[in-house]
């Protein structure tokens, strides 16, 4: 069995990723069909540390797995903004790089 | 190949809101769909369909790539793929939505794969299975290696009952026939979304053991890919981590891992007694 921690922390802090996430809209995260969904399956289960029951095991894989997904996905876009966000140079600034300028063709290209 | 495939056509044809770059005159590029597109909707909901949950965007429903309703088997899947939606800022990042590109690829199924093509594509990567393909050299590698990846590979052979080892051989480990098999009998027994989802992990982690470790909830995320990523770790300990690489790389392989995994468990309602025969 997969070393997975205490659940409350889990929760915490997929809680904490959701907080992240939403908010676009204005919706406060708590109004999100993510929360409540999470909100419930714990309160169901009653996710305590308790090593014994199978159901309650899995539950946890799958918060922890998703937890382990939107925390990745965000720490991702975030470096992606940080070191690639840039986007590709137009050919008029590669030319202009080497001191280069793109011959005008006001016709067109033939 | 098809993760990058990026869906501009989900609800109905924007040639010209595309926004490629310029065509003919000072850049003559082919086409290139954009990696992003602004938001376009308020609120991301769900409904449930007749062929299973449906991801509303406003009042227009998701389409896969191909031009088919987006339908998802479970509530806490479509849930998932909604939140993707709704947390897109600004633009649209295709990138980051990996739920969303598993189930379009179960939807689409784009490579055009039967069951046993999938499973086959799986089990050959055991082949060369990163946690069974060892070096000699560095001694301090082989030995972290040694550590690391040897309990797996029990972990394996005493869970599925069969014989797999490893080797330093250049051409990689033998693995005997029965225990190809007995994967093969296994992995048939998920339907054909898990089994997407299986094979993208797989794909992923360059090596089924780990993904069977995944599956089987044996390992967490985080671990399956620090085993998958253990030469990358070993080096970068020694000779320093460059974040723009390294830490994008690593957080790039977690999240599809994640994904794929969460995919998989959340398409396999019979995972549970699955668990239950095997163990015996």
């Amino acid at each position: 069995m997969a070393a997975l921690g205490s659940p409350l922390r889990t929760l915490r802090g997929l809680l904490r990723e959701l907080r992240h996430t939403s908010g676009w809209a204005g919706r406060p995260y708590r109004d999100t069909p993510a929360y409540r969904h999470i909100i419930a399956a714990f309160r169901s289960n009653q996710v305590t540390s308790e090593k014994l029951c199978r159901a309650q095991q899995e539950l946890h894989f799958q918060a922890a797995t998703y937890l382990c997904l939107l925390r990745s996905v965000r720490e991702h876009a975030a470096l992606h903004q940080e070191y690639h966000g840039k986007g590709e140079r137009s050919p008029e600034e590669v030319a202009g790089l080497v001191g280069f300028r793109l011959p005008q063709q006001p016709g067109g290209k033939g | 190949l098809w993760g990058r495939f990026l869906p501009t056509q989900f609800l109905r044809p924007h040639p010209a809101a595309a926004g490629s770059g310029p065509v003919g005159l000072g850049g003559g590029r082919a086409y290139a769909p954009p990696a992003e597109r602004k938001r376009f909707y308020q609120n991301v909901s769900i409904s449930q369909g007749e062929g299973g949950f449906e991801i509303n965007l406003d009042h227009r429903k998701l389409k896969t790539p191909q031009g088919k309703l987006f339908t998802a088997p479970s509530e806490a899947l479509a849930i998932a793929v909604a939140t993707e939606w709704d947390s897109q800022k600004d633009t649209i990042k295709f990138y980051t939505m990996h739920l969303t590109t598993l189930c379009n690829t179960a939807l689409d199924n784009p490579t055009q794969r039967n069951k046993t093509q999938l499973i086959r594509a799986a089990v050959k990567f055991l082949d060369t299975d990163t946690i069974c393909y060892r070096v000699e050299e560095p001694p301090a590698l082989a030995e972290l290696q040694k550590n690391e990846w040897d309990p797996v590979v029990a972990w394996a052979e005493k869970r599925y009952n069969v014989a797999i080892g490893s080797s330093t051989s250049i051409l990689g480990p033998t693995i005997p026939a029965s225990t190809k098999q007995t994967f093969i009998s296994h992995l048939a027994s998920y339907n054909m979304w898990a089994l997407q989802g299986i094979e993208y992990v797989i794909t992923q982690l360059k090596s089924l053991i780990l993904s069977l470790g995944l599956i089987d909830r044996h390992l967490t995320v985080e671990k399956a890919v620090l085993l998958s990523r253990l030469e990358e770790e070993y080096q970068i300990r020694r000779w320093g981590n460059v974040e723009w690489a390294h830490d994008y790389d690593l957080c790039e392989l977690r999240a599809r891992t994640a994904a794929g995994t969460l995919f998989v468990h959340l398409c396999s309602e019979s995972s549970t007694v699955k668990h239950k025969l095997l163990q015996d």
